[in-house]
């Protein structure tokens, strides 16, 4: 066997993998259910790294079997709390899912860009303002504040 | 032993990283959400080698089954359920502008 090549490297390059795949998924899909499924992933891997946190390689899972003198056991903490946090990424998917059928519903749609091209449009119809669509120049006569004595001075006088 | 768990974390993580990265190269939908669920049951497996069995459960039952059968669901409902795909990449790696609209 390699030296260095441990258990704890392996499962530390997995989470690190898994959570940077889910991060490259959410910024780089064009489809909002593909995003959905990157998050999930994403969230795969944090899980993962939580429960490595508490992690020996000496040690035996924390369950009680006889009283007395306990062996070695690992942190049975952040396994409860990661327990938690799958139940309640489940939530969250239902929710986005939830969020996803009214996306559909409404514009017809999953693509990202197209998505928020209409709902840029609705927003606009809604506050009855022309849609803003350059960022360089903004719409609308955005008053320009007079130009004070001090600041001609500085400037070294009117051109 | 030790050698042994090494070389099971070392196929499960090699598993899972690459059904993580078919998940999001993989064009038709279905086959993106099973490939979810190889990730959830990946890291279930994971999770028993890393001595931590009510992790496991958890994950395997509601990880890998209950938040498949909601993606699935979504799938349905969302009209991305299409069985034939003349093309497997996804439009990560297209690099046209104009895409097809998939849904």
């Amino acid at each position: 066997m390699i030296p260095g090549f441990t258990l704890e490297l392996i499962l530390y390059s997995t989470a690190l993998g898994l959570v940077s795949i889910g991060l490259a998924g959410l910024v780089l899909s064009h489809h909002l259910f593909r995003i959905v499924l990157a998050l999930v992933i994403a969230e795969a891997g944090a899980n993962l790294m939580l429960v490595l946190a508490g992690y020996r390689w000496d040690a035996v899972a924390p369950i009680l079997t006889t009283l007395g003198e306990q062996p070695q056991m690992v942190d049975p903490v952040p396994q409860a709390m990661v327990l938690t946090a799958i139940v309640i990424g489940v939530g969250i998917q239902a929710l986005a899912v939830s969020i996803l059928i009214r996306i559909r519903q409404r514009y017809h749609t999953l693509d990202r860009n197209e998505v928020a091209e209409l709902m840029d449009a609705e927003i606009a119809a809604t506050a009855g303002t022309a849609r803003d669509v350059s960022q360089e120049a903004p719409l609308g006569e955005r008053p320009i504040p007079p130009i004070t004595d001090d600041a001609v001075q500085v400037r070294g006088g009117r051109s | 032993m030790v050698d042994l768990e090494i070389w099971i974390a070392l196929l499960l993580g090699l598993m899972t990283l690459s059904a993580a990265i078919l998940v999001l190269l993989v064009k038709n939908h279905i086959a993106a959400v099973a490939a979810a669920s190889v990730v959830s049951l990946g890291l279930a497996l994971l999770f028993v080698l890393m001595r931590a069995p009510d992790v496991a459960m958890t994950e395997a039952a509601v990880g890998a089954g209950l938040s498949s059968l909601i993606l699935a669901l979504a799938v349905k409902r969302l009209g991305l359920w299409r069985i034939d795909g003349k093309t497997t990449r996804s439009s990560l790696l297209v690099t046209n502008t104009r895409r097809e609209k998939d849904a």
